[in-house]
């Protein structure tokens, strides 16, 4: 029997719910690493100001605060996502309205993250020399 | 019931999944397991406003990480308020982070030995992580820097 087109060739793309459970997933990895990094980096600040302010200078660089801007959208994804998983554990009826609090998740992801690039792109691309 | 075992968190929806859709951690049946997947969720409300809140706080409006130094934190400090929060923060934002990675070894390291020792280096940077932490919440003292 020949094999059916889909069964070789084609990339496998997945369900939009296997999607978001990769960003759930690499988004919470992200976090907790920045998190024993910045418990540290915090700690800092009971060396006096001298040291802390030598810490903190290492955002006057537009590449960390790039890295300082995904770590917003990973927090909030992660949020928001996290918000959705609760209602269809606790929620079972939620199932039936899956597609909308998927496409309302990544909507409402993508909407709280245009005015915050916005604001903090512009600290970015002060730093870079592009803007003053 | 043996791959949930080995998989604690199978991607929903998955090939010969054949259960119902889920969008996160199926939940256990009960004992330890249960208590992780439901602190998972009432930490996850909690920090919803803790985490959401310091981010939006400290790294977007009010002129960002740019205005954060010192005197900042000194003054910020100088509120209980602030550092229940931050303490509160804190704890459950290690706990949840702890609990996610230990989802993650269960998934991808199948071998007992480096499953425990991977997981057994988690917990203890959590454990020194929030030692360390605590202490500095709890004893930062303002009124030791009077110059800054």
């Amino acid at each position: 029997m020949a094999k059916k087109k889909s069964d070789f060739g084609t990339l496998y793309k997945g369900h939009q719910g296997q999607w978001t459970w990769i960003a759930h997933r690499v988004t919470g990895v992200a976090i907790i690493l920045f998190l024993f990094a910045h418990v540290v980096d915090t700690a800092v600040v009971g060396w006096g100001p001298q040291a802390y302010n030598r810490v903190l200078s290492v955002y006057q660089n537009w590449g960390v605060r790039l890295l300082e801007l995904g770590l917003v959208a990973a927090v909030l994804f992660h949020a928001i996502n996290g918000v959705r998983i609760m209602i269809i554990d606790f929620w079972p009826g939620a199932t039936r309205y899956n597609r909308g609090l998927l496409y309302g998740t990544v909507g409402l992801f993508i909407a709280s993250m245009i005015p915050i690039t916005w604001i903090m792109g512009k600290d970015i691309l002060t730093l870079a020399g592009v803007l003053n | 019931m043996a791959a949930t075992a080995e998989r604690q968190s199978a991607p929903p929806g998955g090939p010969g999944n054949g259960a119902a859709y889920r969008a996160g951690r199926e939940r256990p049946a009960g004992g330890l397991e249960l208590w992780s997947w439901l602190f998972m969720r009432i930490s996850g409300i909690i920090l919803l406003f803790l985490a959401v809140g310091h981010v939006l706080i400290m790294h977007v409006f009010g002129g960002g990480v740019s205005r954060v130094d010192f005197k900042f934190v000194q003054l910020r400090w100088q509120s209980p308020f602030w550092r229940t929060w931050d303490w509160m923060m804190l704890s459950l934002a290690l706990l949840h982070g702890v609990n996610g990675l230990r989802s993650v070894t269960m998934d991808y390291v199948t071998k007992p030995g480096w499953r425990f020792a991977v997981n057994m280096v988690f917990y203890v940077v959590t454990f020194v992580l929030f030692v360390l932490g605590t202490v500095i919440v709890f004893t930062f003292n303002p009124a030791n820097f009077p110059q800054t």
